[in-house]
């Protein structure tokens, strides 16, 4: 009973805090929107969008940003510095000069200038005309961001097989949690889609993206982080490796069945072929722009609900678009499981299809 | 159109950090927590069918059990039955057997009496034929006396007899 009045008066608690905090941050808001126009498109493709450095608060010279560092290969080889050197310019002004070269971060991308530039030229379309962009291996916010998840899931499951391997009884506490989950994975998706027989072999595999998406999409929800799972690089890198699983490990059947369908008129042989080839492509696409698409979709609904207390320029607006973000936020919570179950489950249905043994007619 | 514009740097961020976490969890939790957990499952499904199979074999148990109970108590009754019959049937033996003996004893009596009858009956017949004949004698000698004598002679020797 008490724990409960204590959880009820939290929520409150919580929600006058953050109604309070939209509502100053709203005031100060409209006062600078007498000089500067709210972009609400600007602002959700800045929450969305990858960054050199890690932003939290505070705008401008103000604001409070974990630097990161910047990896660059050139022509000349490797250039490495960190973001703070930008001050949180990225609109091309500041220019950092490193080996005889001068970078600049344009909207988050850095730019190198030609020999000889001094500032950045644009043409009418905003387009930089007298630079060209190096091949750029930083740790970004999204590259952190992994680090992070891949930490956690090297504590929870290295201590997981740790306790494990100590005592044969049942597990408690958050590894019997994540044993249920680890179970979930082996007997929901990997037996009944791969087979009995060889499950076994794509276990590591399909427990690693599952865990990944999962923490990476929980993670994601926070205030500030990183939108890793709702970043296209991500999900086409997370999408090649099903494609190559599915490819190194097609079995004669598979590539018979893609390549020279048996059992069918010899004319429509190659139209199959064609269709099949595709599929086979168009499969793991579907998943990378499955998992972006609704990562980023939740968080464009909340950045957007937010928003239009900004667009109205209203504190009243708050009392409606709060509840609703919070709403898609708890959405978000079950959007975060079911598009990790959803990915590996398909991965696993795509690989179940690779090693598929047919009866022979 | 920059959201959906793959970056190069990220790709190989993500590849690279993915497939060595991947190799890293495989070999250090992956396969030893499948593994556990399955000898874990082993282990259970072990316990479990040992225990069915022990409250399979008490069961059994139960059931010889209550067989040989049963066994042993149709031999009592069996031989409860057995002495009863036999009991009877020496009481019956008994007294068919003494009645033999009685009827035989009866008969054997029986038979000397008659036996004693018939002797009796003879000696009285012999007397009474030495009688008549010592009474005609008698008669015959004092017919040549008178008449009143012979009278008395008869009558006292009638008396004689039935003194005797």
């Amino acid at each position: 009973m008490r724990a409960s009045n204590l959880f009820k008066n939290l929520v409150c608690l919580v929600l006058v805090a953050l109604l309070g905090g939209v509502a100053s941050y709203a005031s100060e808001k409209s006062l600078e929107e007498a000089e500067k126009d709210f972009n609400p498109t600007d602002m959700i493709m800045h929450h969305i969008g990858d960054s050199h450095g890690w932003h939290f608060f505070g705008e401008n010279e103000d604001a409070v940003t974990l630097p990161l560092p910047v990896i660059l290969y050139t022509d000349a080889g490797l250039v490495t510095f960190m973001s703070s050197e930008f001050h949180h310019d990225t609109s091309g002004h500041h220019i950092v000069e490193k080996n005889d070269m001068r970078f600049v971060n344009l909207h988050e991308k850095i730019y190198m200038l030609d020999q000889g530039a001094e500032a950045v030229e644009f043409d009418a379309g905003h387009h930089p005309l007298n630079a060209s962009k190096p091949l750029d291996f930083s740790i970004t916010k999204n590259v952190a961001a992994m680090f992070l998840t891949v930490i956690i899931m090297l504590v929870l499951f290295l201590s997981m097989s740790k306790k494990l391997k100590k005592s044969e009884r049942a597990p408690k506490g958050v590894h019997n949690a994540l044993e249920a989950l680890v179970l979930f994975v082996r007997d929901e998706i990997a037996r009944p889609q791969i087979g009995e027989k060889k499950y076994m072999k794509f276990m590591p595999f399909l427990l690693t993206v599952f865990f990944f998406i999962w923490i990476t999409n929980l993670l994601g929800l926070f205030p500030g982080a990183a939108n890793v799972t709702g970043n296209i690089s991500v999900t086409v890198s997370l999408g090649l490796v099903t494609l190559v699983l599915m490819i190194i490990n097609g079995n004669k059947d598979f590539w018979q069945h893609t390549l020279w369908m048996p059992g069918i008129p010899g004319f429509v042989k190659p139209i199959l072929a064609v269709v099949e080839l595709l599929g086979l492509f168009i499969k793991p696409i579907a998943l990378m722009i499955r998992l972006f698409a609704n990562i980023t979709a939740g968080h464009i609904i909340i950045l957007s609900l937010l928003g239009l207390i900004f667009i109205l320029e209203s504190v009243g607006v708050a009392g409606v678009s709060v509840p609703f973000a919070l709403f898609i936020s708890v959405l978000e919570l079950l959007v975060a499981f079911l598009q990790a179950f959803i990915f590996t489950m398909l991965s696993a249905l795509f690989i179940g299809m690779s090693v598929a043994e047919h009866e022979h007619h | 159109m920059e959201l959906i514009k793959p970056e190069i740097g990220l790709i190989v961020w993500q590849t690279v950090v993915f497939v060595i976490l991947v190799l890293l969890l495989a070999k250090f939790a992956w396969r030893p927590i499948l593994g556990l957990i399955k000898e874990r499952e082993s282990s259970i499904n072990d316990a479990l069918d040992s225990a069915e199979k022990a409250r399979l074999e008490m069961k059994n148990l139960q059931a010889s059990n209550e067989k040989l109970i049963k066994k042993a108590r149709e031999e009592r009754d069996e031989m409860l039955k057995e002495a009863r019959t036999i009991k009877e049937k020496m009481i019956s033996e008994a007294s068919t057997e003494a009645e033999e003996k009685a009827s035989k004893i009866l008969a054997n009596a029986q038979e000397t009496i008659i036996a004693e009858k018939q002797a009796a009956l003879a000696e009285i017949k012999a007397q009474v034929a030495s009688l008549s004949i010592e009474i005609a004698e008698k008669v015959v000698k004092k017919e040549l006396d008178n008449k009143e004598d012979q009278m008395k002679l008869v009558d006292s020797m009638l008396d004689d007899v039935k003194l005797n």
